[in-house]
């Protein structure tokens, strides 16, 4: 695993209101490292995912990627760096069939150079995908109506479209939420793949045993603030983030 | 009648062994088999090549051509709502490329040949750039919008008293003939309608689609939107502003009339009752409303009363458009095959 610094977040902040969603939070990410962001509901861990992807622009703070601030840059100039997100809520294309959720994906500048594009190429390309990622080719599953589809398959779908963008960095939000035990024993497998890959991943996560089989590092986040950073089960010993999962003695009973 | 056939034969829907995983892709293997892809393609096409030597120089001829230019209005509409553009402001595109072509034949003295290009070209540039600092807009805000630019127009050309103001600008040239107007009217409505199909099936049509249906997705997927919408509206006001021009030149007058109402609710009505997002339907409906509305003109003044209760009853009947409902029941022909 390299040292070199991929993604560098310093000092972000971004409020609404009166409400600080993010307060001052820095972390650096190495190159191939998978890094899990826990915290309560509200705790602002989506918001720091539209913050460096481009959705919200922070009050103040920079995201510096690959060497270069990204902040004020336009969504789809961030993925076309190589910073792809999934949506904590599902948002397919619902009126294509799920292969053709990928073809947005595909002709995006960064990936459409890399193949011709003849008539149905890009079908075939984004049909490797989905089969690769669990939707087999020879089902009717690649073929169906977005629309058609149950939730599992919807959030695997999402990913699907994160990779066909062959990603450097991918952000992850909530991708086990809402899906089976089996659906979640089967994506796990495909993340820890990717990762050996060579790509680097972060993981919002309220599904703390998953994300601890993978996760190289941790970061808790409460009321908008970093509360806790480190190795996963050091991380989980500490009293603050004890606290702020479980209450305090006071507003416990 | 007993089925004699039964226990050797069964029952096949025609299309299923010639698609070919999806809708757009087919394997055919005989004479049948072509023609049952290519007549419902080829027929019509053969019969609007063939409705203005049917239908002459007369009146039914001047609806003739009345019809090609909504359709084109029609074809307009759909291809921006294919992309979640809801437009409510047609007319304007309409009436821009209108006194855009009128002005050049006027003013500048160019033939048809020139100004209805002229019209079009200009008149889909001058809407992309209006249009172009509203695309951040969705739904219902972004068909305000456009639904206050041909009022906002029609009335500077009233008050600044340019263009001929309120009277318009008569004696503009016409056609060489009448088969002339006719037979420039309905290929271009022919390609129009081929060339919106062939761009919806490509990958770029597939990214059109998805910004209709989830337009955060698909940035995130590393798409510039506000560049497909732009070029969305520059190709739909486009092909308004041809059938601007057109009519220009066919009635020889282009005035505030053209910014009118009806060039906006006649071509979303027939996009509606034929079907939208399939073009051929938009067609279709247009096809079916203005002649109707012609055949209503006995009735004088319950002519709208008519119109409207029959527009209403389609509507309900059949909501997902006509041309969607014939679609349907073609696939699920059915032929006899030996098992």
């Amino acid at each position: 695993m390299g040292n070199d610094v991929l993604l560098k977040v310093e000092k972000l902040r971004r409020s609404f209101g009166g409400i600080v969603a993010v307060d001052n939070i820095s972390f650096d990410l190495p190159k191939g490292e998978v890094l899990g962001i826990i915290g309560p509901n509200g705790s602002g861990k989506t918001t720091l995912i539209n913050l460096i992807t481009g959705f919200i622009k922070p009050d103040s703070g920079k995201v510096i990627y690959q060497g270069k601030n990204i902040v004020g840059k336009m969504p789809y100039q961030i993925a076309n760096m190589g910073v792809v997100r999934s949506f904590q809520m599902v948002r397919p294309l619902y009126h294509l069939p799920a292969f053709k959720n990928l073809i947005p994906s595909l002709y995006a500048p960064r990936v459409k150079k890399l193949r011709g594009g003849k008539f149905g190429e890009r079908d075939d390309m984004a049909i490797d995908i989905l089969d690769d990622i669990g939707f087999e080719r020879d089902s009717f599953v690649p073929y169906k109506l977005a629309n058609a589809l149950p939730h599992g398959y919807l959030k695997r779908l999402d990913l699907a479209r994160c990779i066909a963008l062959r990603p450097d960095l991918l952000i992850l939000d909530e991708l086990f939420s809402g899906m089976s035990m089996s659906e979640v024993a089967s994506t796990l497998p495909i993340i820890e793949r990717f990762n050996e890959q060579g790509l680097t991943i972060i993981m919002v996560e309220h599904r703390l045993r998953e994300l601890f089989r993978v996760a190289n590092r941790v970061i808790v986040l409460n009321f908008g603030s970093k509360i806790a950073e480190g190795a996963p089960a050091a991380v989980m010993e500490s009293d603050e983030v004890k606290k702020a999962y479980l209450g305090t003695e006071e507003d416990g009973s | 009648m007993t089925e004699p056939r039964e226990g050797k034969y069964r029952k096949e829907r025609i299309d299923r062994g010639i698609k070919a995983r999806s809708d757009t892709v087919y394997i055919v293997s005989s004479p049948r088999e072509i023609m049952y892809v290519l007549l419902p393609r080829v027929l019509p096409v053969i019969g609007l090549l063939a409705l203005p030597l049917v239908l002459g120089e007369g009146y039914w001829g001047r609806v003739l051509f009345l019809c090609c230019i909504y359709a084109l209005l029609a074809l307009s509409w759909d291809f921006m709502a294919s992309v979640g553009l809801i437009s409510l402001g047609q007319a304007f595109f309409f009436g821009i490329g209108g006194y855009l072509a009128g002005a050049a034949n006027l003013y500048l003295g160019l033939s048809p040949l020139f100004s209805i290009p002229i019209g079009a070209l200009g008149g889909g540039a001058i809407c992309t750039l209006l249009l172009a600092p509203v695309v951040r807009l969705r739904g219902i805000y972004f068909a305000m919008i456009t639904l206050t630019f041909p009022l906002l127009v029609s009335r500077i050309i009233e008050a600044t008293k340019i263009l001929g103001g309120t009277h318009g600008l008569p004696g503009i040239a016409f056609f060489p003939n009448v088969y002339t107007a006719m037979y420039v009217a309905v290929p271009i409505l022919i390609i129009c309608m081929f060339v919106f199909r062939r761009i919806m099936n490509e990958d770029y049509g597939t990214v059109l689609q998805g910004i209709r249906d989830n337009d955060r997705t698909v940035m995130s997927s590393g798409i510039n939107i506000y560049r497909y919408k732009i070029e969305t509206i520059f190709i739909s006001g486009v092909t308004a502003a041809l059938a601007g021009a057109l009519g220009t030149h066919y009635w020889r007058f282009v005035g505030l009339s053209s910014f009118s109402w009806d060039f906006t609710i006649v071509p979303l009505a027939g996009a509606i009752l034929g079907g939208a997002g399939t073009f051929a339907g938009a067609t279709l409906g247009i096809f079916i409303l203005v002649p109707l509305s012609e055949l209503l003109r006995e009735f004088a003044g319950l002519r709208i009363v008519f119109y409207s209760l029959i527009l209403a009853v389609c509507v309900i009947g059949l909501p997902e458009g006509i041309f969607h409902y014939l679609q349907r029941k073609y696939s699920q022909f059915e032929r006899w095959v030996a098992v």
